[in-house]
């Protein structure tokens, strides 16, 4: 875990101090709502339907138990005794009061934490792979470089007005588990001649318009990656288009002006970018690296007792292979048949903040898949963490089935909704309860947004769904055959909407045609991809 | 109206230009740049120029921020002024890009002014200012 210095800790404590001035500015009426919505706005806090919403950063997702606590805390003091954790690897707060938000980011200061680029035109919290530095396939650990450019866009001076917001994402391993080429920039790191740097995707993104990122450079050392950065964000910020919100991320301008052109220009700038001398030396992310080293692993052989049935499914779905012999990475499914999609109570937050302080060497994370993992859990403590999960109802063995589905909040909460998402993923995880039947479907994953903006990043989903407005009515259409993972894809639109009942009908046909079509241990994705859209259209809509 | 100036030399009196004027004849020693100029085109004449002007008629354009870090890593040293929609909120890493005279305007009170400037003593990255980044005071 990365622990801030006094330079850290006093930009995050000046940050409070600005906000809180600006808040008081606010209430005693020295400026309009007007004027104070883009100064809230750098700062996490929206106006939704019926409340302040803020957003917390999480960077690159990872967490300690007293960073979880406070989480746990602020939900309970200042919110209604619950958190939702986002497809960004954040958490957000639904029912927040201007005049106590101060206080609350001066709790999160308390605990190295902030809200900083939460939301506005700037560049976001880095997201990052959550199985970072106990996945057995990654080159490097991802984070020292994800904390490296928190640290170089946490108030960037020139990017902070951009087009439109910028969403960076840092990986280190072939299997791409932070849907990484979905992203404005997205970085894989990799060696060559056992040097470390990046390979640079630019232009991925969602929204209405999804495309994923093309490949603008394969090979970028590490200590030239923050220029190259940079480079790429000028020219964004130089060309970006300004005339239209709907165009105005970065994807349009790669795809308007064609990769080979960007990357040209790219060129042309980092040439320049690199004289000035704003790369920090290999030895700073040698100082960050040195917070990421692996924990003091004990040599264990000790295999967990499967007698337990129940526990046994719970191993074999959510429990994952560690890069340590003895070790596993336990993940914990936010997504109980009927819940809300990355919904945590306080009490829940505790419990798996005393979960990883007890077992899994203080560390947590957040994924993008709105679940926690627990990153470094011995394999003979995983039954007793088991069963405490399960205390908590946490012990959903669902991970990556059908009844794991990403939501937005939609049209119970947010104010750009079209329609409900919540709504729809309880229905389909309730259509769907049966585990078993639930087994046997296998890898499906699917995703709801509430509206275009994807937040729910239904374009990715092995299934997906959109809700839309169709003349005062919600209506949902459904789209197949997307993926966020190494096998990026973008999902194709089925046909006409249906509406609520009659889309959790549709994914049900969607489902059962695939269990009819599929070949082997065919995943639903790889068959939809071997048969086309055809059979599937029939069986919905035949 | 320049209401905040961080300069020792003589206001300059000459109205500034376009910068179609400009490259089209001139003589002229300002020059005005919008959004959607590009600032690179000065870089041949930055030594004749005495006050470059960045308009910003939306607070959100953000465009003119990169173009004062061109103009000054081309080594201009000469006035550059934000005029328009400039906040107070904004001003400090207007300052960090370069800026270093300001017309906004609405008016703004020079107390909160001062006190956006002085708010954060440290800042993480390079820019066009003279602030050492955190990185740097770390290493040494």
């Amino acid at each position: 875990m990365y622990k801030y210095d006094n330079y850290d800790q006093a930009i995050v404590d000046a940050r409070v101090a600005e906000f809180r001035d600006q808040v008081n500015r606010r209430m005693a009426g020295e400026i309009t709502e007007d004027q104070f919505k883009p100064l809230r706005l750098m700062n996490g806090l929206y106006l939704q339907l019926h409340a302040y919403m803020l957003r917390v950063a999480i960077p690159y997702g990872t967490l300690d138990s007293r960073q979880t606590r406070m989480l746990a805390h602020i939900a309970r003091k200042y919110d209604r005794d619950y958190g939702h954790f986002t497809t960004r690897q954040n958490i957000q707060y639904n029912w927040i009061k201007l005049e106590e938000c101060a206080d609350l980011l001066e709790d999160l200061a308390s605990v190295e934490m902030h809200a900083i680029q939460t939301s506005g035109n700037c560049i976001r919290n880095i997201s990052s792979d959550q199985y970072a530095g106990a996945a057995a396939d990654e080159v490097a650990d991802p984070r020292p470089l994800a904390e490296l450019l928190r640290q170089w866009s946490t108030f960037h001076p020139e990017f902070s007005y951009l087009p439109r917001k910028f969403k960076i994402a840092v990986i280190a391993s072939p299997e791409d588990r932070a849907a990484m080429r979905l992203h404005d920039i997205g970085l894989e790191l990799v060696k060559k001649d056992g040097v470390l740097g990046a390979r640079v995707f630019v232009g991925g993104g969602m929204g209405r318009t999804p495309m994923i990122a093309p490949e603008i450079n394969p090979f970028v050392e590490a200590d030239d990656l923050l220029s190259y950065i940079e480079a790429c964000l000028r020219v964004y910020n130089r060309y970006g288009r300004r005339d239209n919100v709907y165009k105005a991320r970065i994807k349009i301008l790669v795809h308007e002006i064609g990769a080979d052109e960007y990357r040209r220009q790219v060129t042309e700038e980092f040439a320049h970018v690199k004289t000035l001398g704003i790369d920090p030396p290999l030895a700073e992310l040698e100082r960050i690296t040195a917070f990421f080293a692996p924990p003091a692993f004990e040599a264990t052989e000790a295999e967990p007792d499967r007698s337990d049935p129940d526990f046994a499914v719970w191993l074999d779905q959510n429990v994952k292979p560690h890069k340590q012999a003895g070790y596993a990475i336990v993940n914990i499914s936010l997504k109980p048949i009927g819940g809300i999609p990355g919904d945590a109570s306080s009490s829940q937050i505790d419990v798996m903040a005393d979960l990883a302080e007890k077992y899994s060497f203080d560390e947590l994370r957040v994924t993008h898949a709105q679940n926690i993992v627990l990153p470094y859990v011995a394999k003979r403590d995983l039954y007793a963490v088991w069963h405490a999960l399960r205390e908590a109802e946490l012990a959903n063995a669902n991970l990556d089935l059908i009844s794991d589905i990403i939501a937005c909040p939609g049209l119970d909460y947010c104010s750009l909704a079209n329609a409900r998402s919540i709504p729809i993923a309880q229905k389909i995880a309730t259509r769907f309860a049966d585990a078993e039947r639930q087994r046997d479907i296998g890898e499906l994953k699917l995703k709801i947004s509430g509206c275009i903006n994807a937040c729910g990043h239904h374009h990715a989903g092995h299934i997906g769904i959109l809700g839309v407005d169709k003349k005062g009515v919600e209506n949902y259409q459904l789209t197949l055959g997307g993926s966020g993972a190494e096998d990026v894809s973008i999902g194709k639109i089925t046909g006409p909407g249906f509406d609520e009942d009659g889309i959790i009908d549709a994914v049900e046909k969607a489902v059962e045609k695939y269990r009819e079509l599929r070949d082997g241990d065919e995943r639903f994705v790889d068959t939809y991809r071997r048969v086309g859209m055809e059979p599937f259209k029939e069986a919905i809509y035949g | 109206m320049v209401e905040f100036r961080y300069r020792d030399d003589e206001v300059t009196e000459q109205p500034s230009v376009t910068l179609d004027a400009f490259l089209d004849q001139s003589n002229a020693t300002a020059v005005r740049l919008e959004p959607d100029d590009d600032a690179r085109a000065l870089i041949p004449f930055l030594d004749r120029l005495t006050l470059i002007e960045v308009a910003f008629p939306k607070f959100r354009d953000g465009r003119g921020y990169s173009s004062a870090r061109i103009l000054r890593e081309a080594g201009y040293t000469g006035e550059l002024r934000a005029q328009g929609d400039v906040l107070v909120d904004q001003i400090a890493f207007m300052r960090r890009c370069g800026f270093d005279s300001f017309a906004p305007e609405g008016s703004l009170n020079p107390a909160d002014v001062e006190a956006a400037f002085a708010r954060y003593e440290n800042v993480y990255q390079g820019a066009a200012d003279a602030a050492v980044p955190v990185w740097k005071l770390r290493h040494g």
